[in-house]
């Protein structure tokens, strides 16, 4: 600009450059953010690159001349190269992705059918159906190892026989153990994953669509092959990133069903090394699994590409003529039912059968006792510990958990929503990549690992230049919640992003024209207008850490433990009918707590996930 | 009532620059309409002027005052420019009422209780929509929810009110309502509107000066009939009036007397007077000549010698008018006839043609090189 009416002072520039970067809140909210996840998510993610080439005390006659905290290759070496590698590493390695690939096609399986069924078929007592095929989500998975092992238990084992062999019917050791098992226990938990991301996008589908192709003449399994299933594919995809991923990170369901026939994978050997301190091993197994779930991710991508998803290409979707079942419709609805009788009615009933059973394995009235919920301490039964009613350990965990489950929900979804604000408006420019980048790292982690990175960080107290930033943290309810906040940060802000999406910003834009200020803004319209969005971000963490066992179980000490942390103690203390106990209870309160949400806010577990 | 100025303004997002040089002044009391097809860069100079956007170089005056000074990285807040906005999409908050959708800058600025309830009145019936000051957006019609939006801009009495192509949402009727409603709103209040649109007909109906964009380029500054009679080149020939001005290709003798033009048409000379200052004064050249459909006459017998011969392509009765295309030899034209009257194709017709309101135009640059008097 040489016009010479414009005036230009240098000084007057760097003035205004200035007060317009520190007179806006939004930059100084981006700021934090960037440093709060950088201190959260990068400084671990480095802590715990850096301990696995750092020798340990315990390890310093393993490499001559060693000294505490030397630079060494040792625990790598170890892990990739040398005869030990094949059992710490190989074969859980080759199981964890069996299991992965088996739970990922199962369940993309299962939750693409039911979510089509759902959503474009004429499928009878569709209301039924819907709350039930979301129940699955809200029982743990190790809850379902449980009941799988007190329907399936055999004597091999050793301990009371499970509900078939009671009967009399023989059960083969593969089907009650292993692989098999825990690809179908985990399929029926993870297939809730594919169902909601699959049906939110079939609802999406302008079913217009479909008609023009039977108007070209395709029959309707061409339709679906060549219109239906292209269009939900990138749905399907992120659908299987988050299955893999989960599948191969899980512990519970490992520990229950495959330790006692030694099928070891990388999270259950994670954990092993990690409570026998062999910090540096399990760190190492961890990056592994993060270089895993990071190959998953970048694949997923390179299939999608830019094509993230084409609901928006299908128009106005609001039309859905459903497709006739016709002469299949009794056949497909009696086996659906069959299926939710054999997959959620019946552990659950298990599971209550048994938590009244004196012994378990004995079906038989007389052995019909309420003991485990209310019995006041007797010392033939479980070494003197009352029924859970009574049981200070069992109030000490409630209250726990519905602390951290509320304390989480609500930090949780306040964190979520805000850096879902920064996500959605800082789309496409530098500063909301960077913190969709670095939120989704947490994702990456598996969560017995995540829980080993915050144990051994936070143990100690952490200072930044000298400064003493935060204590030791060891034991206190604070590292539980920085933890379960942190690990479900990526889950929080995809519900918080796809919330603020649907704010267009146009009405943000318009109250900064009436000369509203960043923060009015926020107060008047964007939080009142993402409320919904609220209550199901809320209501994803709420049901997430209710049963929350692979994140926070190296965490626990007596005092901070949780119901899920409870029912896995006792039944590891071989009292499986106190372990369902807790079971019922916890999953009591997460049905409660979703069914209020959804008849007093419009929570919508299915919109919060699909981001 | 503002003047707006903007000087040299340059506007990227990315590498895409979507506002070059951009030059325009805005009088005092205009009805300046920013028109141009889509991706013009006609809302994103709304924007800037608003304040939501911030362009990368020059600077904008209000009534003398700076407002935007790139250079110095100045950008006024949009709440201190005295100005207001209505969306396309309205942008109404959906959890608010009418009341408080419309109140609320008025909050903003601490106006007290009763003179809030006072103005928010006033500018609800002034839109005649005062019987839905308790309803939220959500249960208004798309017609009623647009003159919310308008209430809203103009509740707090701006000097400049912006309007980005307000009635793309309504219904073809509605939409004709409308036009005359902000017309009149706009004679009333007297402030300076600034309205972007891609609709010539609103642009041409409603503004006092049409400014016509080009991916993000100036073309023509002018009051709306000077636009339709003298569109500088060929582009903002080819965009205004409905139906579209007929083009057709022909040879041109210049001297300084003038220019000797032959073509399908006819021989026709255009005298000096009625020229451009840049017209050339010598040499042939290739020229197009601009005849809106309205300057062409049709009829059955040829009624005098320059009348040109051509055969009914398909006629297209309307009511109120007919458009008629013609073939005269290759050349595709259409014709307007008041009234209705039944051509069938192949008929053959005559054409009389207005000669002097004939706009011609160098081929080559495609500048405007003869005037329609």
């Amino acid at each position: 600009m040489k016009s010479e009416d414009l005036r230009y002072s240098r000084s007057r520039r760097l003035k205004n450059q200035i007060l317009a970067v520190v007179t806006n809140p939004y930059n100084i909210i981006v700021v934090v953010t960037v440093l709060l996840l950088t201190y959260l998510i990068i400084f671990p993610l480095l802590d715990m690159l850096s301990t696995t080439f750092s020798l340990s005390q315990r390890d310093l006659r393993q490499v001559t001349g060693g000294v505490t905290g030397q630079f060494t290759f040792y625990y790598w070496k170890r892990l990739l190269a040398s005869e030990l590698s094949v059992n710490l590493l190989i074969k859980p390695l080759l199981n964890s992705l069996l299991i992965g690939f088996g739970v990922s096609i199962g369940s993309i399986a299962l939750g693409a059918a039911l979510a089509w069924l759902m959503i474009r078929t004429d499928l009878p007592c569709k209301p039924f159906f819907s709350l039930a095929v979301i129940i699955p989500y809200m029982i743990p998975s190790w809850c379902k190892s449980q009941a799988w092992l007190s329907m399936f238990k055999t004597a091999r084992i050793g301990g009371s026989p499970g509900f078939l062999a009671s009967l009399g019917i023989h059960v083969p050791d593969w089907l009650a153990y292993g692989p098999v098992a825990i690809i179908i226990v985990l399929t029926l938990h993870y297939y809730a994953y594919t169902y909601l991301l699959v049906s939110s996008a079939l609802n999406s589908i302008n079913s217009e669509l479909e008609e023009m192709g039977e108007i070209q003449g395709a029959g309707k399994a061409r339709i679906l092959r060549t219109i239906t299933l292209p269009l939900v594919m990138p749905a399907m995809l992120s659908a299987v990133i988050l299955t893999f991923s989960k599948a191969i990170g899980t512990f519970g369901v490992i520990n229950y069903l495959g330790t006692k026939v030694n099928f070891v994978t990388l999270s259950s050997q994670l954990y092993m090394n990690s409570k026998s301190q062999n910090t540096q091993t399990a760190f190492a197994m961890a990056i592994v699994m993060i270089c895993i779930a990071s190959i998953s991710v970048f694949i997923n991508q390179r299939v999608i590409g830019s094509r993230k998803s084409y609901a928006t290409i299908g128009g106005k979707g609001g039309r859905s003529t459903p497709i006739g079942l016709g002469k299949q419709k009794p056949i497909i609805t009696i086996a659906l039912f069959a299926f939710f009788v054999v997959g959620i009615i019946a552990p659950i009933a298990i599971l209550v059968l048994e938590s009244f059973m004196l012994k378990d394995g004995v079906y038989s009235l007389s052995n019909f006792t309420t003991y485990y919920w209310v019995g006041t301490g007797n010392t033939h039964i479980m070494e003197g510990v009352p029924g859970i009613f009574r049981n200070t350990n069992f109030v000490r965990a409630l209250i726990n958990s519905l602390k951290l489950t509320f304390v989480n929900g609500i930090f949780g979804t306040i964190f979520g929503q805000i850096i879902g604000y920064i996500c959605a408006k800082g789309r496409g420019k530098f500063h909301g990549q960077l913190v969709e980048q670095l939120v989704f790292i947490p994702y990456l982690i598996p969560s017995v690992a995540f829980g080993g990175i915050y144990l051994s960080m936070f143990s100690r107290p952490q200072s930044l230049f000298g400064v003493q930033l935060i204590p030791a943290l060891y034991g206190t309810f604070a590292l539980l919640v920085i933890t379960s906040v942190v690990k479900h940060l990526p889950f929080a802000s995809r519900a918080g992003t796809s919330n603020m999406l649907q704010i267009s910003g146009e009405l943000e834009e318009a109250a900064t024209i009436e000369g509203a200020g960043f923060f009015r803004r926020l107060a008047k319209i964007v939080f009142p207008l993402s409320k919904g969005g609220f209550i199901s971000g809320f209501m994803l963490i709420f049901v997430s850490i209710m049963k929350e066992l692979d994140l926070i179980i190296l965490i626990m000490t007596p005092t901070t433990s949780t119901l899920p942390y409870l029912a896995f103690q006792y039944s590891n203390q071989n009292s499986p009918q106190a372990s369902n106990c807790v079971a019922i209870v916890m999953f009591s309160i997460v049905f409660l707590v979703y069914a209020l949400a959804n008849i007093f806010g419009d929570a919508d577990l299915a919109k919060s996930m699909a981001g | 009532m503002s003047k707006i100025e903007l000087k040299g303004v340059n506007k990227f997002y990315g590498k895409n620059h979507v506002l070059k040089d951009l030059n325009l002044t805005i009088e005092d009391g205009d009805f300046m309409t920013l028109l141009g097809p889509s991706g013009c860069g006609k809302t994103t100079t709304l924007r800037v002027v608003s304040g939501l956007e911030k362009p990368q170089s020059g600077c904008i005056h209000m009534d003398g005052k700076e407002i935007v000074n790139a250079a110095e990285a100045y950008f006024a807040p949009p709440a201190q420019r005295n100005l207001n906005l209505v969306f396309q999409s309205y942008a109404l908050w959906p959890h608010m009422t009418v009341f408080d959708n419309v109140a609320f800058g008025l909050k903003i600025h601490k106006v007290s209780a009763d003179e809030i309830k006072k103005k928010v009145e006033m500018a609800l019936n002034r839109m005649q929509i005062s019987e839905f000051a308790k309803r939220y957006p959500g249960e208004l019609s798309g017609g009623q929810q647009q003159r919310v939006a308008i209430a809203r801009a103009i509740v707090s009495e701006p000097r400049l009110l912006l309007l980005d192509e307000p009635l793309s949402n309504l219904d073809a009727k509605l939409r004709v309502d409308m036009r005359s409603e902000l017309k009149r709103l706009h004679h009333e209040t007297g402030t300076t509107i600034i309205y972007v649109t891609h609709d010539q007909v609103e642009a041409l109906t409603m503004s006092t000066k049409i400014a016509l964009f080009r991916k993000g380029e100036l073309v023509q500054v002018a009051p709306p009939l000077e636009l339709y009679d003298n569109p500088k080149n060929l582009y903002v020939a080819d965009f205004i009036g409905n139906p579209s001005i007929n083009f057709v290709k022909c040879k041109a003798k210049l001297s300084d007397a003038g220019m000797a033009v032959s073509g399908v048409l006819g021989n026709m000379e255009f005298s000096r007077a009625d020229m451009t200052p840049d017209a050339p004064r010598s040499g042939e050249c290739d020229v197009t000549l601009g005849v809106r459909p309205e300057q062409i006459t049709i009829q059955r017998e040829r009624t005098s010698p320059t009348d040109v011969e051509a055969r009914v392509y398909s006629g297209m009765p309307a009511g109120s008018e007919t458009l008629v295309s013609v073939k005269v030899g290759d050349v595709l034209l259409t014709v307007k006839e008041i009234g209705s009257s039944r051509y069938s194709s192949d008929d053959t017709v005559y054409l009389s043609i207005h000669r002097q309101k004939i706009n011609v135009f160098d081929t080559a640059s495609e500048e405007l090189i003869k005037y329609c008097v």
